[in-house]
């Protein structure tokens, strides 16, 4: 026995397995960081030789070029600390109140005042002081003597958009199509079927060249230009329309539409209470429309004008004034949109088709009206199976508008290729692109995570 | 005595093309509406298509002849062709990416025997051929054959030479990222999981971008690498993340107990892999990977941005010429065909293999 345990005790220490997992490992890190020590050194040579400098001071630098596409920057002032400190102050407050709600037993759902106070307290406090403390934040737009580092943030406004108007539209149309797909109706499943074979087998950057290059350069030039009664103008530069210009009337007005949202979130409410209470649903439609309506009008009335329009006027070569949406933009956002729509359609159906025939028969046969079935019944099943598959068609969209830089969008990895392209900096560039698009792609699968947790089927 | 009834034959609307068209097309109302919504949009997207396609077309070499007819000139395709297929490869030299195309048709040709699969010697050409295809396009070495820079490289060629690399490349990366994933050694895993998140959280061309502007400075000063293959490695990284995450999918879709058995026989670490994990585990994922693959050829259109001409760029360069100035239309009609009929049959192809693994 003691022999055995002797011979147990000699096994050389190369072959345990754990300690040989960590020789492995403490080998790979060492090699890793030889690699990057190596990689160090050699970038400092290089950049040496290049006569490179080295460190993000280069950010403060005028930039210098022209932007096609600016949006107004957001820059937070002093004013902005009191914004934060009332946010903070009414999620405590209200994260109290729901404790002491608990203590008394009863749950929030049940009492429209403290929803209300809630609301209050996270909401409509912190817009008070924000509109209230008018030094709290004030907006910049991008100019040729801009820093660079306004031009890069005006490259990820521009990137935001584009991803959002893209999320968007993708799934609207992919929606579409994968009804399309499940029709009955042969013509229009073979069409949808086309669709989505065309267009998922095409390289993206194709179809964005096919876009820009061939299908909005048959658009009329600037002097021919498509114009319905000055509203809509559109030619070979761009579709324009008119711009809503904020007057001293608008902040009420807004927050009297985010008054009459509330209000109409209530009025919901009161519904299904009396639907539960009594067995008849209170009315919906009449006070929302009240509401919606009379809220925003009332303001009107009593401030003057919220907004007033500018119209495009031809000076020069091109329409000045109003919203222009320019070609590189709508080719971007059309081409995204068409190419993600076709795998969006496709994850679209496979989700509703996951959703086992027994339920739809199920639902039938306790009666439930079909398009009952469609939104109680077979939708939340299949966005279940749709909602993974669909975070990473949403993030392919945020990554995939980086293309823009082929067709001359000023988006972020654009705007950061023309930094490159004047200053070297290329490492430094190189590490904001991957930085800020790491940060997108966590905020985007955070996101989608917690929406699929929420629906997600709860398990005993 | 009971009346035998006659069996009747179904209503004529219920069967056959008139039933197939009521109930398909037709019936109810709204269906018909349907059908003259997308036959209105089928005819109005198919019609000037079709004018300016074949109708109006013409196949003439001469441009000036062409510029009379208002539909497409074909002829542009056919004097560009070997443009489209090889780019500015020298002219004299065009025969060798032809022998290489004949290489691998021909070892194509052999797998498709059936007597042929599984042999030692098909897999020992199969490993040869990518080096055969190498030193045949670029020459040099003991071939004899004058070199052709990767600079001269271009068109549906340099297409699928960086896919065929990315892919055999990504492909020994991604099966050991994908076991370092897997493995519960800390600083291993923690390596590949940053790796995988950090590839995949980032659009291909920020790392086309590193690899053409950043990879150069890290390097040692006198080591030069041509665009081609700056351009190799990125894709390569870029696709070996993606391969990976697949090939976890395989290694987790295995059963448990096939690691207790290896275990169990006194397997190590490697023989485990090797003779047990990793043949099955690849076998499920081969249909993802085909799909993969399919990604892989359609981003390599991205290269175009880093300043390589491969399919998609050819049809600036030739159309930037005076001889058949702006025919765009054209030749993306043409390069679109081209990497259609190639993914298409490549997502066909996964389609059957899954079909296949699936009622194994």
């Amino acid at each position: 026995m003691s022999q055995h345990a002797q011979e147990y005790v000699r096994v050389p220490f190369w072959r345990n397995p754990q300690i040989r997992a960590w020789i492995y490992q403490f080998i790979m890190l060492g090699g890793l960081l030889w690699v990057a020590f190596t990689m160090y050194q050699n970038t400092l040579a290089n950049l040496e030789k290049r006569g490179i400098g080295s460190g993000f001071g280069f950010l403060k630098n005028e930039a210098g070029f022209n932007i096609g596409e600016t949006a107004p920057l957001p820059v937070l002032q002093s004013g902005f600390l009191w914004f934060i400190a009332a946010l903070i102050f009414g999620l405590f407050a209200s994260r109290a109140i729901s404790v002491w709600l608990k203590k008394k037993g009863t749950t929030i759902t049940a009492n429209d005042k403290t929803v209300f106070a809630v609301i209050t307290l996270v909401g409509i406090i912190p817009v008070l002081v924000l509109f209230l403390g008018s030094d709290s934040i004030s907006f910049v737009r991008y100019t040729e003597s801009s820093s660079y580092i306004t031009a890069l943030m005006t490259g990820f406004a521009n990137t935001i958009k584009v991803t959002i108007l893209g999320c968007i539209f993708s799934t609207v149309l992919g929606l579409i199509v994968a009804l399309g797909r499940l029709s009955p109706n042969w013509l229009i499943n073979r069409l949808c079927r086309w669709y989505v074979e065309l267009n998922r087998n095409l390289p993206v950057l194709l179809q964005l060249f096919f876009w820009y290059f061939i299908v909005l350069q048959q658009l009329p030039s600037v002097r021919q230009s498509i114009d319905v009664g000055g509203w809509l103008i559109l030619n070979k530069r761009g579709l324009f329309l008119p711009a809503p210009i904020a007057q001293a009337g608008a902040w009420p007005f807004c927050l009297a539409i985010i008054a009459a949202v509330i209000g109409i979130y209530f009025v919901y409410r009161r519904s299904i209470r009396l639907l539960n209470q009594t067995g008849t649903p209170g009315k919906i439609f009449a006070p929302s429309a009240a509401l919606l309506i009379g809220l925003p009008a009332l303001a009107w009335l009593i401030t003057g004008t919220p907004y007033t329009l500018e119209y495009p006027v031809l000076k020069g070569f091109n329409y000045r004034g109003g919203i222009d949406l320019t070609p590189e933009f709508t080719a971007l956002v059309v081409g995204l949109t068409v190419y993600v729509s076709a795998f969006n359609a496709e994850i679209i159906r496979s989700g509703i088709q996951a959703v086992s025939k027994g339920q739809r028969e199920a639902a039938r046969a306790i009666a439930l009206k079909e398009r009952h079935i469609m939104r109680l019944v077979i939708l939340p099943q299949a966005m279940r199976i749709i909602v993974p598959p669909m975070t990473s068609e949403y993030l392919a969209i945020a990554k995939n508008s980086s293309l823009a830089v082929a067709i001359g969008y000023p988006e972020f990895v654009s705007i950061g290729g023309t930094i490159l392209n004047q200053s070297g900096q290329a490492v430094e560039i190189v590490g904001i692109w991957m930085g800020v698009y790491l940060t997108i792609s966590l905020v985007i699968s955070l996101g989608m995570n917690w929406y699929n947790a929420k629906i997600k089927l709860v398990e005993r | 005595m009971t009346k035998v009834i006659e069996d009747r034959r179904p209503p004529v609307t219920k069967t056959g093309t008139l039933g197939w068209i009521r109930s398909n097309l037709l019936f109810p109302w709204y269906n018909a509406l349907l059908t003259l919504i997308a036959g209105w949009a089928i005819i109005s997207a198919v019609r000037p298509f079709w004018n300016w396609a074949v109708t109006n077309a013409t196949i003439t070499l001469d441009p000036t002849i062409a510029k009379e007819y208002s539909g497409a000139a074909w002829g542009f395709i056919r004097d560009m062709w070997p443009v489209f297929m090889v780019g500015v490869y020298p002219e004299e030299h065009r025969w060798r990416p032809m022998v290489a195309l004949l290489i691998v048709l021909a070892l194509i040709m052999l797998t498709l025997v059936h007597k042929f699969r599984g042999t030692k010697w098909l897999y020992t050409l199969w490993g040869l051929s990518p080096l055969a295809v190498y030193l045949i396009i670029h020459g040099g070495f003991f071939t004899g054959l004058p070199v052709v820079d990767t600079h001269y490289w271009g068109g549906l060629m340099l297409t699928i030479i960086l896919a065929a690399v990315a892919m055999l490349f990504a492909f020994p990366i991604s099966v050991l990222l994908a076991l370092g994933r897997t493995s519960d050694m800390p600083v291993i895993k923690s390596f590949c999981v940053a790796y995988i998140e950090l590839v995949r959280g980032v659009p291909l061309i920020t790392i086309l971008f590193m690899a053409s502007v950043v990879l150069p400075l890290f390097l040692p000063t006198n080591v030069e690498l041509d665009k081609v293959l700056r351009a190799m490695v990125g894709i390569t990284m870029f696709f070996s993340a993606y391969l990976a995450e697949n090939i976890r999918g395989g290694l987790q879709g295995l059963g448990k107990g096939q690691y207790e058995a290896a275990d169990a026989i006194g397997m190590g670490y490697w023989q485990k892999t090797f003779f047990i994990v990793l043949p099955q585990a690849l076998r499920i994922v081969i249909p993802p990977m085909v799909n993969n693959f399919i990604g892989i050829l359609k981003d390599t259109s991205l290269v175009g941005i880093v300043g390589l001409v491969d399919l998609l760029q050819i049809a600036f360069a030739t159309t930037s010429n005076p001889k058949w100035f702006g025919r765009l239309e054209e030749a993306y009609v043409f390069i679109a065909l081209w990497y259609w009929i190639l993914c298409y049959s490549l997502s066909r192809y996964s389609q059957h293999l899954e079909k296949k693994y699936a009622s194994k």
